[in-house]
């Protein structure tokens, strides 16, 4: 280092966080943005503060993307799935000084928390082409029919984030979701939003789809509304909602009879079940004739 | 002027074959205890390719206790780490697919088109597969925390050398297991270069061992003692030696073993894809596949018209340089292969079935066999009954569903079957009818990780491949 | 129609509503399969030039635009007869496609030349008009010199189940075209299903069709693999059945020399080498042939050609 670059300490650049939507990078429609802080009150960066259009807006990229991420093979979402958890080792530093700032933890405690939250999605990749097998199958009629029973994705499936475990509880919602061929509309942590808003980073260079996963960041009650009463969003996670917004968005889902699961805290850190994954999975059951050989009814 | 393809050969630099290979023990390469060795050579040249080290009971003995020994770890690891071995040797797999394609397909003598396009990717989908499930037996259906066996000894055939690994080791270590495997003594160089992408995942020592080897080697593993599982792939004869030898132990068995599938094909059948589909059934990797539909029943009101596009079609056939990327139809895995499947083709026209080839030129050296069909076979003659695991095709023929059935069940094997018809209750009534593990309908020789495969009667019995394929190797 | 193949299935709308729901059914996984398995083919250097020159030999050059003037007409003309102004051993293509009042310039521009002139007819694309609109167009265009002439068939007549009036409707616009050869256009993009076009495909043979084409290139989804490797099939066993040959032409999206290729090893291991002729098949395209030019260059000098190097036209 020469004497002259020794007279001051570099200034570093900071990342214009925006959001998720389309595959794309676009800030607020409404050109807001809030202050994000740390659990000191620190200021950490200004994150948009989106409105309903953004939500109507994610909510149309996600029913564009869902018919070709739906219809790809399960094998497939399980490789993209799989890529995901890739990208975010190498990725690990930067999110453990998010989670660290945005959740008030240590280093090593948010280091743990991404090592996790990769295992996470590394969970769910093995998940795309098993679900069917857990929770379908051949029913045995009393019939000459053969019956299958498959399960299939609901369509697009609003997620609240939870407002306290920003980067795991983020991704222990949104990755079953996706997993099963949901597409999905996410509203980040209110107060932590930074680690969803960059995932989208990581998304965004992942293999998945645009569409497929979008990130909205703002305010939960103002944006849930909306896509509660959408009529175009055929699910929705109520886990960043407290309860009485929780009502609320239940009795507004209940226009289109959206598959609703309902907030219940949970142990982010255990081996997640396979409540998540079902939630929002339709059972479709096929009938077809069996019948018998021929009229003849002979043996050979 | 014809429309003549210029040879297209795929890089052979892009594998790098040593001059000789050890056994894989306990994370090393090694020496067998006796030193002898083996050569192994290329079935379309008869070229040497490696010198490779002969595993004798002592070296399956050192074997069976680095497994053994590895196992304490391997089956206490959380599932979550042992899915992620598995996800990184899936990565590494597809990261060195061309490799080992060409690799296997100078080892093997199948084209290139075939290890690419199918091998290669079944081989990584497989781990990937099983590595998902490592982390989620508890949602297997067979309880809660189902226990792994032990030492699995696993004894894999020739024809998919790569492949029959995958099948074999995915699940073993996805449940917890851990392996001593014996490639087939023609094709013992990809399970060799596994070895090495154990070993670039990190995978801790012991958990996968490679021994090369006769069947005698194979034999030895089998009978060793201290293995707790048994899985073999290969002849119907020798999977019951095996049935014999565990009698009476405490050791679970697997076996896929041989088959003559039948392949149906009725007057309503989406023609010109029921050709494709006898064509994959039957000359796919030159017919040396235990599922193979070695018998064509075809409904007779249709048999001239099927035959003669069939004929037409096996003239387009292109057979020769397995490196060659327009190459359809490859070599013969050994010369003793060749031997058999000439002998059992002399018997079919011996017996009175006729016998037709389409024109084509053989390559002067390597282990060759034109695509053969016999007609006028009946279920009396030795081609509708061995056997013959080479591309060779016994066309039968039937008045009625009921006589497609009992003629294709008419066998003491049960592996796979085909059925080609529009009418969709029709393939469901068949499908119930006939006694295969696999039925294939309006397609044939369909292979998914996801898809339980295995057979009925002689061909053997439990399951590889899908949900199913992990109950091979768990404690339940 | 006399002497017409299969005459007797056209006697009824029922019997050739039989007859066409009688082909063998095509199952389209295995199908798209075959054909996918087919473009894995590897056709390098010698096998290469000869697709690469066989393919410019058999387009179709084509401008269809509501824009098109005579000025444009005489240039695609001079493309069609020196493809390449820097090499004269460069074939020239098969034909030029224009709408029928470009005919005459066309011709004129074409004169003494073997290109052929074609001309699409019967209200093209959409061949929605009055029958005699449509042979009024055929008429004028054969009229003004055309050697061939690419219809639509009545698509809507076709997905309601009326075979006979399209059939009759190719057979009357066949007789207006005299001397000139007929390509029939399905729109296999509309047809939707394998079944509908492999019914079509008979259905355009019976009728006289000399050549039966996928598409107008007007639509989402125009030639693809596998509705090309069906209607070869079609055309493959028409001859078997009748011994009239009948000649293919997949028309639309094929823009690269790599699917050309691709294309001419469908026609090669389906329907078989007497097929390999612009006689009996063709590409409907306009982009396809300078990409065909470039690789043609880059297969001559070693080095990749650049957009720069061949005319745009």
């Amino acid at each position: 280092m020469s004497e002259s670059e020794r007279q001051f300490e570099r200034l570093s650049v900071f990342k214009t966080y925006k959001l998720y939507v389309g595959g794309k990078f676009p800030r607020s429609e409404s050109g807001r943005v809030y202050e994000v802080s740390d659990s000191k009150g620190r200021w950490l960066a200004n994150a948009p503060q989106s409105s309903r259009k953004d939500a109507r807006d994610a909510v149309s990229a996600a029913r564009k993307a869902f018919g070709g991420w739906s219809g790809a093979t399960a094998y497939n979402r399980g490789q993209v799935l799989y890529r995901v958890a890739e990208m975010l080792e190498g990725r690990r530093e930067q999110f453990t000084a998010e989670v660290a700032a945005s959740e008030g933890i240590s280093k090593s405690k948010a280091a743990a928390v991404v090592s996790a939250t990769v295992d996470r999605w590394v969970w769910y990749a093995g998940w795309t082409d098993k679900i069917g097998q857990v929770t379908g199958g051949a029913n045995p009629v009393a019939g000459p029919f053969f019956n299958l029973s498959t399960p299939e994705p609901s369509g697009v499936v609003a997620v609240l984030a939870p407002q306290d475990s920003s980067f795991l509880g983020l991704v222990s919602v949104v990755a079953p979701v996706i997993a099963t061929g949901n597409t999905a509309v996410v509203i980040a942590s209110e107060s932590a939003p930074l680690p969803a808003l960059s995932l989208g980073e990581v998304l965004a260079t992942s293999d998945v789809p645009g569409g497929v996963v979008n990130i909205l960041s703002g305010r939960t009650a103002e944006l849930a509304a909306p896509l509660a009463s959408h009529q175009d969003v055929n699910g929705i996670d109520l886990y960043g909602a407290d309860e009485s917004l929780a009502k609320e968005l239940e009795i507004a889902a209940a226009d289109n009879l959206k598959r609703v699961l309902r907030p219940s805290p949970m142990d982010f850190s255990a081996a997640p079940g396979t409540d998540r994954l079902t939630a929002f999975l339709e059972t479709k059951t096929v009938w077809h004739p069996t019948g018998s050989l021929g009229a003849s009814g002979s043996g050979y | 002027m014809a429309f003549e393809y210029a040879p297209a050969p795929e890089s052979r630099s892009v594998v790098d074959i040593a001059p000789s290979y050890g056994l894989f023990i306990d994370g090393e390469f090694t020496d067998a205890a006796d030193g002898k060795v083996f050569k192994t050579v290329s079935p379309s040249t008869e070229e040497v390719l490696s010198e490779v080290a002969l595993a004798g009971p002592e070296d399956v003995d050192r074997a069976v206790k680095a497994a053994r020994k590895a196992f304490v770890k391997w089956s206490a690891l959380p599932g979550a780490e042992r899915a992620k071995y598995l996800f990184r040797i899936a990565r590494i797999i597809q990261e060195r697919s061309r490799e080992l394609a060409v690799l296997e397909t100078l080892d093997n003598g199948k084209p290139i088109r075939e290890t690419r396009d199918a091998d290669l990717p079944l081989v990584a989908a497989h781990f990937f597969y099983y590595a998902g499930w490592a982390d989620k037996l508890d949602h297997a259906g067979y309880g809660a925390n189902p226990r792994p066996l032990g030492v699995a000894g696993q004894v894999i055939p020739w024809n998919f050398p790569l492949l029959m690994l995958a099948w074999k080791i995915a699940p073993a270590l996805a449940t917890g297991n851990t392996v001593v495997l014996k490639p087939a003594e023609t094709t013992p160089l990809s399970a060799l270069f596994f070895a090495d992408i154990c070993r670039q995942a990190g995978l801790p020592r012991g958990v996968v061992n490679i021994l090369p080897g006769y069947g005698d080697t194979g034999a030895a593993l089998v009978r060793h003692e201290d293995v707790d599982k048994v899985a073999f792939t290969g002849s119907t004869a020798v999977g019951k030696a095996i049935a014999r030898q565990i009698a009476g132990t405490r050791k679970k068995a697997t076996l896929e073993l041989g088959g003559k599938g039948a392949n149906i094909v009725f007057d309503d059948a989406p023609i010109d894809q029921a050709v494709e589909g006898i064509v994959t059934g039957i000359f796919f990797n030159q017919g040396q596949v235990c599922c193979a539909g070695s018998r064509l029943l075809v409904q007779e009101s249709v048999q001239d018209e099927l035959l003669d596009s069939l004929k037409r079609r096996l003239s387009t056939l292109r057979i020769g340089d397995p490196l060659d990327k327009n190459t359809d139809l490859g070599a013969i895995n050994s010369a003793e292969q060749l031997a058999r499947i000439k002998t059992l083709a002399d018997a079919g026209e011996a017996e009175g079935a006729e016998r037709w080839s389409p024109q084509c030129e053989l390559p002067s050296s390597g282990y060759w066999f034109a695509p053969t069909l016999f007609t006028n076979v009946t279920q009396a003659h030795t081609v509708a009954r061995d056997e013959i695991f080479g591309p060779v095709l016994s066309v039968l023929t039937f008045r009625t569903p009921d006589e497609a059935v009992a003629k294709a069940n008419n066998t003491q094997y049960g592996l796979s079957a085909g059925i080609w018809t529009e009418k969709g209750s029709r393939i469901l009534a068949v499908a119930n009818k006939l006694r295969a593990g696999v039925v294939w309908a309006n397609t044939f020789n369909k292979f998914d990780p996801t898809s339980p495969f295995g057979g009925y009667k002689e061909s053997g019995y439990g399951r590889e491949g899908g949900r199913h394929g992990l109950e091979a190797y768990l404690d339940v | 129609m006399g002497g017409a193949p299969l005459a007797d299935v056209t006697s009824s709308d029922s019997s050739l509503r039989r007859f066409l729901h009688g082909l063998p059914g095509v199952d389209a996984v295995g199908l798209e399969a075959r054909a996918a398995s087919l473009g894995t083919r590897s056709i390098k250097t010698t096998a290469k030039a000869y697709a690469i020159d066989l393919a410019i030999s058999m387009i179709d050059l084509t401008t269809l635009e509501g824009a098109d003037t005579a000025g444009k007409v005489r240039s695609l003309a001079a493309k069609a007869l020196h493809p390449d102004p820097t090499d004269r051993t460069v074939p020239t293509t098969a034909a030029l496609c224009v709408y029928p009042d470009m005919v005459p310039t066309a011709v004129a521009s074409l004169a003494g030349s073997d290109v052929k002139v074609a001309s699409v007819a019967t209200a093209f694309p959409a061949g929605r008009a009055a029958l005699a609109v449509k042979l009024a167009d055929v008429r004028d265009a054969v009229a003004a010199g055309a050697d061939e002439i690419d219809m639509v068939i009545d698509r809507g007549a076709f997905l309601a189940g009326h075979y006979l009036k399209v059939y009759e409707e190719i057979v009357a616009v066949k007789a207006e075209c005299g001397a000139a050869r007929l390509k029939v256009i399905f729109e296999t993009g509309e047809l939707s299903t394998y079944d509908n076009i492999r019914r079509a495909s008979w259905l355009g043979m019976v009728a006289g069709a000399d050549f039966i084409k996928t598409s107008t290139g007007k639509v989402a989804v125009n030639a693809t693999p596998a509705n090309t490797l069906l209607m070869l099939e079609a055309v493959r066993d028409f001859r078997a059945q009748t011994g009239v040959q009948v000649g293919v032409k997949p028309a639309g999206g094929i823009r690269t020399s790599k699917d050309a290729i691709k294309f001419l090893v469908l026609v090669n291991e389906t329907a078989g080498e007497d097929w390999l002729d612009n006689h009996w098949f063709r590409f409907g395209a306009s982009s396809l042939l300078n990409d065909l030019l470039m690789q043609r260059q880059k297969l001559a000098t070693g080095r990749y050609s650049g957009p720069d190097y061949v005319t745009v036209d």
